[in-house]
């Protein structure tokens, strides 16, 4: 195909490290994206048409090393947006490179919240597309519904936050929490969280997960031999297991929990199978999609569409076209807001024998992201919207 | 009391799993003073060794079988540390033996190296690898058992290795069609299914005894007495203490000193290796697991008292009582009048987090009070 001019993009994702397993899928679906792109003739701004290419850095799962490599793409090879990071704490450490340079970070895992900035597109769920449904459903129509919670994390930001607005969600809806209790990061003994369990909820109920990798392992097997399964009357809502999670953790342990994500490979949509069966011809048939890459592979397309409605390549003008498209995603019609951030649909799966998920609930159409979070005290009542310049980043409805 | 035996129960299990992890490093660390940093690499090894073994039992030949893979897995596992124990003290440790720094450096770099070797070598390749330097190592002894030595020694040694490399190459390909799940490398955790019988739980009442905790004290009974039979009931054992009380001595009398010490460290990783195992049933398998374990270890030895058996042992059933009933906040329901500051304080550290912060807070303490651990080796190796 003749292309009149190209364009680099820039790809920063952990290559190496800790971080590195799940990251790397998603540069691998950012590059089918391009791919996919520039076959169907690439990006046109101004009657040219673009191909795209990429310009690859590794951010090797450390936060500082992701700083550094922002500058470089933007410095030195002035690519015009950069897809990348997947913990908060390397978006954390990105963000002031992309406001002093006033560049544009595409960025896309479901996060916590509590940030809105004008230099960042955020294509993950907040907490209000995942775990807000998701509590919901444990207490208003799960088989452990009206039953207790418990509350289990890894011991840092996220869970920490992510528990704090479940609390205050509970609260509101009238259940009970009756026990939190955080796992150091690189400690695998969980038997006193299971002890814990036990005692505090004796005739079953609803236990949220917010642990990370590792540790859910220790956790699931554990939870079973203590005789904490579904079968007695205990069920997991778990916001960080996907498909691939299930894969190394093993379906006998996982069988009959919960998770909840915007995208599932089971979804039975021909977006959905064309994405799936596109990524498994590309990297292998043993292969999983899940929803982080979905997500991923969703902002490249975005970032495509907001350039085409500028008309150009220049981040400012983007920023303001962006607002308002529309994309028919793997998941469904998904729409970018004036907060940054995208409107999903929410899922609820319980997971199947074979290691899938059986979808039990879909939400009514997409819901629209909060940045701010509307359960938690210190961000109650107040918006982002980049779309008014007198409103901003955090105003008072 | 039930109560207190649930929370006794719970002990055992935390502090068995911490004492059959430490158990190895109390041999290696303890006896001959090495300081093996790659010693949670040999339990990642011996944890893997779990994985491979179960995929064999999923093959239709095996599959009956599939309960008792895990005993098979114990004896490989042991095999797999223990080959890699003497390899690595034979080419690198036993240079170094007397220069701490140097040897802790040395080991942190093994530790890097072999978890690169399992991100970037496929499962069904070190398999391959490790039959066929099983084949080639104790080939001659079997060879000069049957024949006596012979007249070409070089020959039957070249013939021996090019067996071997036959036979593992052959395994490695054979793995590669029948198992393509170790076909790949990958720097995923692979994922070891319990056999049914050890999943679930032994109901008592209203008490559940999770069956994994009660196989891993079993399995580190076991491993305690058969330490304890080794070192003070066989030949080799009685070497090996004389070796440690005075080796200038022990060379004199002719106790073959460098054939001791490959013994000794290699017995210390092949128990790293079972632990290996044991680990398996409860946490994840991956590249990184060795290091969720080794501080745990180092903690048991040194509180232990270096170079000693028991001291480890009631290490670690302290720490595990201490953890479950300062973690899971015990204190609350043995004594639920306790005053209200008290209660707060009990409350504050009842985490998971801040269990772990108070346990060092006491080791600290009691090491203060103790240098040499809880109980310190007396008589002349104190004084070398």
């Amino acid at each position: 195909m003749a292309f009149d001019d190209t364009v680099a993009v820039g790809i920063l994702h952990s290559l190496s490290g800790t971080m590195a397993i799940s990251e790397s899928t998603l540069s691998e679906v950012e590059k089918m994206a391009i791919e996919e792109i520039n076959a169907a003739g690439g990006v046109t701004v101004d009657g040219k048409t673009y191909e795209i290419t990429w310009i690859e850095e590794d951010g090797a799962s450390d936060w500082p090393t992701f700083a550094e490599k922002a500058k470089k793409l933007i410095d030195q090879d002035q690519v015009p947006v950069v897809f990348g990071g997947w913990t908060s704490a390397s978006r954390k450490a990105m963000l002031p490179v992309f406001e002093s340079k006033d560049h544009f970070l595409y960025y896309p895992i479901q996060y916590e919240g509590q940030e809105c900035s004008r230099n960042i597109f955020y294509t993950g769920a907040t907490p209000n597309q995942q775990a807000e449904p998701a509590v919901e459903f444990m207490f208003k129509e799960s088989p452990v519904a009206g039953k207790p919670f418990f509350l289990v994390g890894s011991d840092y930001v996220f869970p920490r936050t992510s528990n704090t607005i479940t609390k205050a969600q509970l609260e509101s809806l009238g259940g009970e929490v009756v026990g939190e209790d955080y796992l150091p990061l690189g400690n695998t003994e969980v038997a006193p969280i299971i002890a814990k369990i036990k005692n505090a909820l004796p005739d079953g109920g609803a236990i949220i997960n917010t642990l990370n990798g590792d540790q859910n392992v220790a956790f699931f097997k554990q939870m079973q031999s203590a005789g904490l399964t579904p079968e007695n009357g205990y069920y997991v809502m778990s916001f960080s297991i996907a498909e691939v999670e299930i894969d190394t953790i093993g379906p006998e342990y996982l069988a009959d929990h919960f998770a909840a994500w915007n995208f599932f490979q089971a979804i039975d949509t021909p977006a959905s199978q064309k994405f799936t069966e596109s990524f498994k011809a590309k990297y292998g048939e043993d292969r999983v999609t899940n929803d982080p890459m979905e997500s991923a592979y969703n902002m490249v397309y975005l970032w495509k569409a907001g350039v085409e409605k500028a008309n150009s390549f220049d981040d400012n003008l983007v920023r303001e076209a962006l607002i308002g498209v529309t994309f028919d995603a793997p998941q469904g019609p998904i729409e970018v807001m004036p907060n940054h951030h995208i409107s999903q649909t929410v899922r609820i799966g319980q997971v199947t024998p074979d290691g899938q998920f059986e979808i039990l609930s879909t939400s009514d159409g997409p819901i629209d992201p909060q940045a701010w979070n509307q359960f938690e005290p210190s961000s109650k009542g107040y918006a982002c919207d980049w779309s008014d310049p007198d409103k901003g980043e955090k105003y008072l409805l | 009391m039930s109560l207190l035996l649930e929370s006794l129960f719970n002990g055992a299990a935390i502090g068995s799993v911490l004492l059959i992890a430490a158990l190895g490093l109390a041999i290696v660390f303890g006896l001959m003073g090495v300081i093996n940093l790659a010693h949670g690499e040999l339990m990642m090894l011996g944890a893997y060794t779990t994985y491979v073994v179960q995929s064999f039992f999923k093959l239709p030949l095996l599959e009956p079988l599939f309960g008792a893979y895990i005993f098979v897995a114990v004896a490989v596992a042991f095999l797999v540390g223990g080959l890699v124990g003497l390899l690595l003290e034979r080419s690198v440790i036993r240079r170094l033996y007397g220069r701490p720094l140097e040897t802790l450096l040395a080991t942190w770099g093994v530790s890097l190296i072999l978890q690169q070797f399992v991100r970037t070598v496929p499962l069904a390749w070190s398999t391959g690898l490790w039959l066929a330097a099983m084949v080639g190592l104790v080939g001659p002894l079997v060879m000069n058992r049957l024949w006596g030595p012979g007249q070409r020694p070089w020959l039957l040694r070249l013939g021996n290795w090019v067996v071997a490399v036959a036979v593992g190459v052959a395994t490695a390909g054979w793995i590669r069609g029948a198992m393509p799940k170790l076909a790949r490398a990958s720097a995923r955790n692979v994922d070891v299914t319990a056999p049914r019988w050890l999943r679930g739980g032994l109901d008592l009442g209203d008490w559940t005894l999770p069956i994994p905790r009660l196989m891993i004290i079993g399995l580190t009974i076991l491993a305690v007495l058969a330490v304890y039979w080794f070192l003070n009931r066989s030949l080799w054992g009685l070497r090996i203490r004389a070796v440690t009380q005075n080796r200038a001595m022990s060379d004199c009398l002719g106790i073959p000193t460098q054939t001791v010490d490959a013994l000794t460290f290699a017995v210390g990783s092949g128990l790293a290796g079972v632990a290996g195992v044991a680990v398996s049933l409860l946490g994840s398998v991956g590249p990184n697991v060795g290091g969720d374990y080794i501080v745990g270890c180092f903690m048991v030895v040194v509180l232990g008292g270096v170079g000693n058996l028991w001291g480890a042992v009631v290490a670690s059933a302290g720490i595990g009582v201490l953890t479950d009933v300062i973690g899971a906040g015990r204190l609350l329901e043995i004594w639920p009048q306790m005053p209200a500051w008290l209660q707060q304080g009990v409350e504050f550290f009842a985490t998971t987090s801040m269990a772990r912060v108070l346990i060092f807070a006491l080791i600290v303490l009691v090491l203060q009070v103790r240098p040499a651990g809880l109980f310190p080796q007396r008589g002349r190796m104190a004084e070398v």
